[in-house]
């Protein structure tokens, strides 16, 4: 046995490290990935959904809607760290979300029927956000009211952050928030988007809202 | 430190995983064993506490699997022979006639093969997933090199 032989050998078996194997690996990942969730071993299913503000990153537990992010930079690392490292890509466990979001902004959908799972918050800032998801569709607040509604009325900057904080954008309205002074204010998105989704409210009301004139500018 | 997200713990060992269960138990079997590998995987990840080697604990897992998968096949009538033989759609493997050779090979050397060459490990590693000294490790590629220089070799001579 000489030693090019014995290299060839080798080089024939390293070959096999070189395999392309791509397509079926994947096909079979997500096969896994199936089946793990069929036996209740995905504790956050996440997947990206598209929309007119750009790709989203949903995040469900088994109860319900935890995160919903614009940027997807660090976020699985976060749901891996706060809720369960068994973060998993499962696109039909988001289709629900998928759904109500697209209604929502097609202008079929007023309110979302969806879980919202509140394990990313906690304390002062759940109790802002909870009041924040009761601002109805087309309306909008400002911190300072916002504040007198937790009782905490001094408290706007604290309301401010704790709205900044807000892990379920869009299903969770903070983009309803509003400062006292006009314009549309801060968001973690961005103002453009936060317009947008103001607008979008406006537009698609189904029954306009009737503002009662003040009788002191009635004509 | 703590593992990482399981989704980006399977992105990075899907493809390494799948490889090393091709050449071990043939396309096939490689299918089922890497979904077994994975949901055995995602079952005992939140206890994991080291996630310092996840390509070796990942590889144990698989190498069990691989196990059961050629177990299985013995206890059917068909020869386990004729499994890399049959092409998936999907990958063609490389001169199969090695590959027939290295299926035929004891467990050990056969795994030891395919983590040395396929996976590319040291046979440091290559002992700690199959259980066994680096010592054991590196004397069963020994063995199982000569055993397939003996048998492929003689394959190719009868070949030409």
């Amino acid at each position: 046995m000489t030693n090019s032989e014995l290299s060839d050998l080798e080089a024939a078996l390293r070959r096999g490290a070189a395999l392309d194997v791509d397509a079926p690996a994947g096909a079979a990942a997500l096969s896994a990935v199936v089946a793990a969730d069929r036996a209740g071993l995905v504790d956050v299913a996440v997947s990206t959904v598209d929309s007119p503000v750009g790709d989203l990153l949903v995040a469900v537990t088994p109860q319900g809607l935890v995160r919903l992010a614009f940027d997807p930079e660090r976020v699985l690392d976060e749901l891996a760290e706060r809720i369960s490292p068994r973060v998993v890509v499962a696109q039909g466990r988001l289709d629900p979300v998928r759904r109500e979001l697209d209604e929502y902004f097609t202008g079929r959908r007023r309110a979302f029927d969806i879980a919202v799972d509140w394990s990313l918050t906690s304390g002062f800032r759940r109790r802002v956000l909870e009041a924040t998801a009761r601002i109805p569709t087309g309306q909008v607040t400002t911190y300072g009211a916002l504040a007198e509604e937790v009782g905490k009325p001094t408290a706007a900057r604290a309301v401010g952050n704790a709205v900044g904080s807000n892990p379920i954008a869009i299903v969770v309205p903070c983009h309803r928030v509003v400062p006292a002074a006009g314009g549309v204010g801060n968001y973690g998105g961005g103002p453009e988007r936060k317009a947008f989704l103001l607008d979008l409210e406006r537009s698609n009301e189904t029954t306009p809202r009737r503002r009662p004139l003040e009788p002191g500018r009635r004509r | 430190m703590s593992p990482p997200p399981f989704q980006t713990f399977l992105e990075h060992h899907r493809d390494p995983v799948y490889r090393f269960l091709l050449f071990s138990v043939g396309p096939d079997a490689a299918d089922d064993c890497l979904q077994e590998t994975f949901v055995a995987a995602l079952r005992a990840y939140p206890r994991l506490e080291d996630g310092s080697n996840l390509r070796a604990w990942v590889l144990t897992i698989a190498h069990r699997k691989a196990i059961d998968a050629h177990r299985g096949r013995a206890r059917r009538p068909v020869p386990s022979a004729e499994l890399p033989e049959q092409p998936s759609p999907a990958v063609t493997v490389p001169d199969p006639g090695l590959w027939k050779a290295v299926g035929e090979l004891p467990p050990k050397q056969r795994a030891a093969i395919v983590l040395r060459f396929v996976s590319d490990l040291p046979f440091r590693e290559v002992g700690r997933i199959l259980d066994i000294s680096d010592a054991a490790a590196r004397q069963n590629v020994r063995e199982g090199l000569a055993r397939l220089r003996k048998e492929y070799a003689d394959d190719e001579q009868r070949a030409v």
